[in-house]
């Protein structure tokens, strides 16, 4: 029988099989910031152990620094003691570090990709549910909590049962003006927040292998978002074009010996996947969520639904509950709400091709002037050079928007970039929980040309519809 | 890591669907370099009417009355009855530990996020997995009865209400094991480091990319 994309990989990587389900994996990258690892570093210095492979592991601040200027360093003190002790525990250890005047620094999502660090076939972890991104590269990557992280400084390992198989197949050409964001919204709209749980999704079909990589990670992003811990691409040309000549990419020979490898990264045509879904991409319209649960989405041709028509009572409840939050009445359509802030950043969507495509809608338009603050937040040092060596700083700046410093920022609001209580925000990140941007503040997760649109426009609309 | 013994406790219900980690314990709290001091911040945003911060004056903070664990009856549970896809989200550990710091010994729900089930168990809290309709029934009852309290037994792997009904759960092995015996999961698997060495020098023959040091 044929193995899935998963299966290979994660058969590549078993150390041990235990006969009580369990199975210890070797982890091939471990990618660390400053949240989730200061206690995974305490408890390894208390228990008197060492990480066992510092040639796994980079390591950058991301979720808790400043967008502004920061040239003197970070302002509040707590986030700066928690940073300069990622600095310490890595200069402990030797562990390489991208410090917060490195250009490499970024989202840690970002920035392994961008150096290479992430490579197919490859078994990937971080303390960050997000780590799910990387499997765009045909790589097993998922998120792990503080004692993972510690877990496999300490031994190179995680100890865990297998998952099911999931394929989620989008066939078909989507319509111009239609992003990887939008397909990965509507299938979570489609599979809900719970759809994926205990699978790794595999995401096939012509409409994922015509995203760039820059589309595949946003997809693979959202995998958590649809409650698999991974989520997985096969490999082909885009992939390998994408790692050549990246910093921590093979050279060389070994190049030419991973690419072969490499090649044989996909599912085999007779695995068996425990669940099936397919999605035709050409139905798919842009997206807006809602409500406070990223499958909460609608197109944007849509009306906000509503909660007296639903049968299912749980359900029905959480749509109450969403719409009080989120200050929505039923049947509004989503193009007459107003919103307040605009926040163009994330792991999800800042890196350089999410920039060009929203420039493009901005060049020559103003950001409204209900719009309070609409920021863009570069993913990485990289990706902010590259984007002003194109001139679009220019065209954000031109329009009113500001142009911020590499990090996570409003994307979960650690830092200053906040919402303040009952603002709404379209934005290109992956949470729409409550309190997500602020406490109290009212998130809709959009694509960067729809964000860029409700910018200038002060109000949800078709993005395409301005091009 | 504290070992799991048969717990009897009382149940609080929060009826909610995917309760999220950024519910659990928001943002803010995160910034702790420290292990402990998140119980104070659990639930947080629902719980108090003002926005907490590291170091607010506990005794200073405005309770939120609507809060279901915040009623009188519930002071004091060990046992957190819960809906769906409980613990969604972000892979912040701080949230089980802000649960156990709370008090919380067991989660009980029809289903939980992957990460945070996982990361449960590092922190000595044990999640179970029941049926939906079982768990309707449970809310019924801890709603009637005030003092409700439950047995969780895990070496059985069973709940046994107030009226002496048995609830069968299921828990992977390897997980039971380790909860109930306090074990060090590092310790554990350091046991097999020779094994892990052995393996990793084949893999890294085999891809020696893999353990690059670019220059900077
Ligand atoms: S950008 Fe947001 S989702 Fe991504 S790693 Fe940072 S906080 Fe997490």
């Amino acid at each position: 029988m044929g193995k899935t994309l998963y299966e290979k990989v994660w058969d590549a990587h078993v150390v041990k099989q235990g006969d009580d389900g369990s199975c210890l994996i070797y982890i091939d990258r471990h990618i660390m910031h400053e949240v989730t690892s200061p206690q995974a570093f305490e408890g390894l210095k208390l228990a008197g152990r060492k990480v066992w492979r510092t040639s796994s592991v980079i390591a950058t601040p991301d979720h808790n620094v400043p967008t502004t200027e920061r040239s003197k360093g970070i302002d509040d003190e707590i986030s700066a003691l928690q940073v300069s002790t990622l600095v310490d525990n890595c200069a402990d250890h030797g562990i390489p570090f991208f410090s917060l005047e490195d250009r490499r620094q970024g989202i840690v999502h970002v920035i392994g990709p961008e150096q290479g660090a992430t490579l197919p076939g490859t078994t990937i972890v971080c303390g960050d549910s997000h780590t799910s991104t990387h499997g765009a590269f045909g790589a097993l990557a998922f998120g792990i909590g503080t004692s993972d992280v510690e877990h496999v400084m300490a031994t190179q390992c995680m100890l865990m049962k297998k998952s099911r198989n999931m394929l989620v197949r989008v066939e078909g050409t989507p319509a111009a003006g239609v992003t990887a964001k939008d397909i990965v919204l509507h299938v979570i709209g489609v599979i809900g927040t719970a759809g994926g749980s205990g699978h790794t999704i595999e995401f096939a079909g012509s409409a994922i292998r015509g995203l760039s990589m820059e589309g595949r990670m946003t997809v693979c992003n959202m995998a958590i978002e649809a409650g698999a811990r991974a989520g997985m691409i096969a490999v082909d040309e885009t992939t390998i074009n994408y790692l050549k000549g990246r910093p921590y990419a093979p050279a060389g020979a070994d190049w030419d010996a991973a690419v072969v490898s490499w090649r044989g990264l996909h599912s085999d045509p007779d695995a068996v996947f425990d669940r099936v879904v397919e999605i035709n991409a050409s139905t798919i319209e842009p997206q807006v969520s809602w409500g406070t649960s990223p499958e909460m989405v609608l197109p944007v041709s849509g009306r906000i639904p509503d909660p007296a028509a639903e049968r299912d009572p749980g359900w029905r409840e959480a749509m109450e509950r969403a719409l009080t939050y989120m200050g929505l009445e039923p049947n509004t359509p989503i193009g007459d709400i107003a919103i307040d802030k605009v926040f163009i950043g994330s792991c999800t969507n800042s890196r350089i091709e999410d920039l060009r495509a929203a420039a493009r809608v901005v060049e020559g338009r103003r950001v409204a002037a209900n719009v309070s603050l609409a920021m863009v937040v570069p993913g990485s040092g990289l990706v902010k050079a590259q984007a002003e060596q194109e001139g679009l700083d220019r065209i954000f700046l031109a329009a009113g928007f500001e142009w911020r410093e590499p990090g996570c920022s409003m994307c979960l609001g650690m830092n200053n970039d906040r919402l303040a209580a009952g603002e709404r925000c379209a934005s290109t990140s992956n949470r729409n929980f409550e309190g997500r941007q602020g406490a109290g503040g009212r998130t809709h997760l959009v694509s960067p040309q729809m964000a860029a649109a409700a910018a200038v426009s002060g109000h949800f609309v078709d993005a395409r519809s301005l091009a | 890591m504290e070992k799991f013994a048969v717990l009897n406790g009382l149940v609080a219900p929060l009826d909610r669907e995917n309760v999220d980690t950024d519910a659990i314990i928001p943002k803010q709290f995160l910034k702790s370099i420290h292990r402990t001091g998140f119980g104070a911040f659990c639930f947080d945003e629902w719980r108090y009417l003002d926005r907490g911060y590291i170091g607010i004056d506990p005794a200073s903070r405005k309770l939120n009355p609507d809060f279901e664990l915040n009623r009188a009856r519930y002071q004091g549970a060990s046992i957190l009855l819960a809906r769906k896809n409980f613990g969604c989200g972000s892979s912040r550990e701080h949230a089980p530990w802000a649960l156990e710091q709370y008090g919380i010994r067991a989660i009980i729900a029809p289903s939980f996020a992957d990460i945070f089930f996982n990361n449960c168990f590092k922190s000595g809290l044990l999640p179970i997995m029941l049926p939906e309709q079982v768990i309707g029934q449970l809310f019924a009852e801890v709603e009637a009865n005030e003092g409700y309290r439950l047995t969780v037994d895990l070496e059985q792997q069973a709940v046994t209400t107030p009226s002496g009904e048995t609830i069968p759960f299921k828990v992977d092995p390897f997980r039971r094991h380790r909860l109930l015996n306090g074990l060090d999961d590092i310790g554990e698997t350091l046991l097999e480091a020779d094994a892990i060495a052995a393996f990793e020098k084949v893999h890294l023959a085999r891809s020696p990319w893999l353990d690059y040091r670019p220059a900077d």
